[in-house]
């Protein structure tokens, strides 16, 4: 092909750029299989679950105790004792990790002094969850004095989903624009009164998305319940916040790892319940921030 | 012997009138740049008191250190003192209080992503007021003094940061004579606003003045000649000029800078 | 008209009155000041505690050169106990290292696809997909790799075992991708659109743009997300105790099997009576695991955070 074609004709292809259009194409193409490549084990994973487990599953196995060492019978202990250690968790963290956010949002200067807040957190966010057990032990279980018990093992989980909930809720206060705060201002209302009757209930859902998402990663975290409150069994149900308590992750772990002559079944039925409390919480926080996301409120 | 500057500032017509708001050698900086400085002036009580000039003249930054809206910014920085009711407003011991007092509207208006009602019912509430009767009354009459009631009357229960422009600037209005303000200011309040409206809202500030003193900072050189009894005119971050409007519109002037921004020639 | 005349409603503050309001407002600002510390307090309580209680084997039986050179981990040895983490810094390095070599093209090439390619809903789909990836907890991936990965393993490679290196290795590659995944997406997210359109405007094809242009000015932070899911493998737990085979063993090649520092402990711990040299020295691997954490952060934080400011 000749200059004065092409200058005629800039539009025409050369092969120089059909070439390079194959080798778009082919790394186009690649990069997809990789995408899906990195989904197609979530599918493979919640099929197997559902085939092997799904036979498990019936109302007894919810809800009645295991029976002969484990090898027999439900899950119902250690799925309540997920609610309660979930529960006690969400108390203590939920408050602390809101009002964290409504100070590092509404009130911190940008400065050295909140700089290494948010490098804490995400420090925080990082450390290594068996560390998170290690100072559960040495602080809850150990100097504070409240036993192998769900306080103990729940203020660790709190302790190490604080992140998320600071983080999400900092997002959905950030998001409220500022000129909202300065008219209410402008009017004599003070910072809290400016937070609690405008930017809370107008970030609300934000924070629920963050809380729903929080859930969900307290409800799998296992390591860090081990050794602070959760045990292999007990066949009575917790009846206070100093007793210890199965719960589904640990129970998980224990019904794979520890216990003899398991039929094949269970595990896979304890894991496909966990799995589908987890996902579908974190379904739920994916879907209500979609919703928000197309709701427009200014 | 009374310097020029002083003689300016003075209100001369009304000799029983109070002073409500005196402002001494303000000055105003972000940082090393300086937005204001050397601002004398008193404001009577139930007057309407214009400041006019073109933009960049410090008007705003003004507005925003009579109710202490600077201490939010910090990197604002003030000369100076402001006397309300004759009170240093630096002094205060409740700056809310004080901000509660002083009703502003700010030329980008704000609906609070809060129905239309508790817009208007959002300071009455802060004061305590539960009673739904008593609420009903004060948000009929600030939205119909605002000229928005007609519009929105049968949506009250909508969201105030959906309206349109000039909706929402007549709905901060409302918010702002919600406060029964003492001090009222509006800071270029008609440039979203259509200007049928813009007239309605003009008489409705005229009736205000016997209940409230009001500063009205206006682009609009002849909104300040139909509104104000006196007028400041700032001119790059300056007060040039305060003397009565009809004085600085009839060409009594101290200064030609005045009538040439009044008269169209910059600005 | 006077003051009095005037019609007010309501209680009206008095200026130089400080009222309830005030107090209260005053009041939640030291709270959530209080609460605003607590991850600054938090992370420094997670040191001082492990650290706390590991103090008594870092001034007694605690050698140096013992700890981070010998192979042997034989805390319970009754003659010569020995607290060597060596095999177990290798199990830890290798899982790691695998999971690496898994997940960095992986996530690169979706951050690539979902930046640059996908568009609409297609990118929506995606990007929910590989957030439940997310989501999927520790414990149940120790569990897939112990029941399909391990007979998976054993059959298509003709070992006798199939907890091993390999196997814990995909699972955390797996694990570490998606956050990976989505770091990348934001440091591809945060090129400006201009540096595309200058480079297309020069007659690049859009692969060219990515490679030439966009890959070089995002680097600073793919790194911050390749940072961050290392420490994400090296702190990870229940996966790494349920699949590696949980052998001390310094590996020869991906189908032996190891141990890692953290399964170590979360296997250990419940055996050792509290305050003993052994309950003592699983916390000092506490105190290493978390400074060696710290450090994976805080260089992930100030490189993604250097991207920004540039």
């Amino acid at each position: 092909m000749s200059d004065t074609e092409l200058i005629a004709n800039p539009f025409l292809e050369t092969d120089l750029n059909v070439s390079a259009k194959r080798t778009e194409k082919l790394f186009k193409i690649l990069f997809m299989l990789m995408a899906g490549l990195l989904i197609l084990p979530v599918l493979i994973i919640l099929t197997t679950l559902v085939v092997k487990g799904g036979g498990m599953l019936s109302f007894d196995f919810l809800f009645t105790n295991p029976t002969n060492g484990m090898t027999e019978g439900g899950i119902f202990p250690a799925l309540l004792g997920t609610v309660w250690l979930v529960g006690v968790a969400l108390i203590i963290s939920v408050p602390v990790g809101v009002a964290a956010a409504i100070y590092l949002s509404e009130y911190a200067a940008d400065n050295w002094f909140t700089r290494s807040i948010n490098l804490a957190i995400i420090n925080l966010a990082g450390v290594p969850s068996i560390v998170h057990a290690l100072f559960g032990v040495g602080a809850f279980v150990i100097f504070f004095g409240f036993g192998t018990s769900i306080l103990a093992a729940s203020m660790t989980l709190a302790v190490m989903t604080l992140p998320v909930v600071i983080v999400a809720t900092r997002e959905s206060l950030q998001a409220v624009p500022p000129a909202f705060r300065e008219a209410c201002w402008n009017m004599g209302a003070t910072r809290w009164q400016t937070i609690r009757r405008v930017i809370l209930p107008n970030s609300v859902s934000g924070i629920l998305t963050g809380v729903i998402l929080e859930v969900s990663r307290t409800t799998g975290e296992t390591a860090p319940i081990m050794f602070t409150g959760a045990a292999f069994f007990i066949p009575v149900l917790p009846q206070s916040v100093f007793d210890q308590t199965m719960a589904m992750s640990l129970h998980l772990f224990v019904v794979s790892t520890q216990v003899p002559h398991v039929p094949e079944g269970l595990p896979y039925g304890v894991a496909l319940v966990l799995i589908a409390m987890v996902l579908l919480m974190n379904s739920a926080s994916i879907a209500l921030r979609m919703y928000l996301r197309g709701k427009k409120k200014w | 012997m009374v310097s020029a500057a002083e003689a300016m500032t003075m209100a001369s017509d009304n000799p029983d009138s109070k002073v409500k708001l005196q402002v001494r050698d303000v000055g105003i900086r972000y940082g090393s740049t300086t937005a204001i400085s050397d601002i004398n002036l008193e404001v009577m009580e139930n007057e309407i008191f214009g400041i006019i000039g073109p933009a960049n003249a410090g008007k705003t930054s003004f507005l925003k250190t009579i109710n202490r809206m600077n201490d939010f910014d910090t990197s604002m920085s003030i000369d100076g003192e402001i006397l309300f009711d004759g009170i240093n407003i630096r002094e205060v011991r409740n700056v809310y209080a004080l901000r509660n007092r002083i009703g502003v509207v700010f030329p980008l208006p704000v609906g609070l992503p809060l129905t239309i009602y508790e817009n208007v019912a959002f300071v009455p509430r802060l004061r305590g007021i539960r009673d739904r009767a008593e609420l009903d009354v004060i948000v009929e009459r600030c939205l119909t003094r605002a000229a928005l009631w007609d519009e929105v009357k049968d949506r009250l229960d909508s969201l105030g940061s959906l309206l349109s422009g000039g909706q929402q600037q007549r709905l901060t209005i409302a918010r702002a004579l919600s406060q029964d303000p003492e001090l009222l200011m509006l800071d270029e309040f008609s440039i979203a606003v259509d200007p049928v409206t813009t007239m309605r809202i003009e008489d409705v500030l005229k009736e205000l003045k016997q209940e409230m003193t009001i500063i009205l900072v206006t682009n609009l050189v002849q909104q300040a000649r139909r509104l104000a009894d006196r007028t400041a005119f700032f001119l790059d971050g300056q007060c040039v000029e305060i003397g009565a409007t009809e004085d600085l519109f009839t060409g009594q002037v101290q200064d030609s800078r005045t009538t040439d921004y009044i008269e169209g020639r910059f600005g | 008209m006077s003051q009095a005349a005037r019609q007010r409603s309501g209680n009206l503050p008095d200026i130089n009155q400080r009222n309830a309001d005030w107090y209260i407002d005053k009041l939640v600002q030291y709270l959530v000041f209080l609460s605003g510390i607590s991850a600054i307090v938090l992370i420094v309580g997670i040191f001082v505690f492990v650290t706390i209680e590991g103090l008594g084997f870092l001034f007694e039986d605690f050698s140096f050169r013992e700890f981070f050179l010998s192979p042997w981990w034989e805390p319970t040895d009754e003659d010569e106990p020995t607290y060597g983490i060596l095999a177990l810094m290798a199990g830890t390095a290798s899982v790691t290292g695998l999971a690496m070599l898994v997940a960095i093209p992986f996530s690169l090439g979706s951050a690539i696809y979902v930046a640059e390619f996908a568009s609409g809903k297609k990118r929506e789909f995606l990007k929910v997909l590989i957030e439940l990836l997310a989501a999927i907890p520790s414990v149940v991936w120790g569990f897939i790799g112990l029941s399909i990965m391990n007979p998976l393993i054993i059959d298509l490679f003709d070992v006798p075992v199939g907890l091993n290196i390999l196997n814990a290795g995909i699972i955390l590659g797996l694990m570490a991708a998606p956050i990976m995944t989505s770091i990348s997406e934001d440091a591809l997210k945060a090129v400006p659109d201009r540096y595309r359109e200058a480079a297309e405007a020069l007659g690049g094809t859009r692969w060219q743009v990515i490679y030439k242009t966009v890959l070089p000015a995002a680097k600073n932070g793919l790194l911050g997300g390749v940072l961050l899911g290392v420490g994400r493998g090296f702190g990870e737990t229940m996966a790494v105790l349920m699949a590696t085979g949980h052998a001390i063993n310094i590996p020869g090649s991906v189908f032996d099997s190891v141990r890692a520092l953290t399964a170590t402990i979360a296997a250990e711990l419940g055996e050792t009576a509290v305050g003993s040299p052994h309950y003592q020295a699983l916390f000092t691997i506490g105190i290493f695991l978390f400074s060696i954490t710290f450090v994976i952060n805080l260089s992930a934080d100030l490189i993604v955070r250097g991207i920004r400011k540039s």
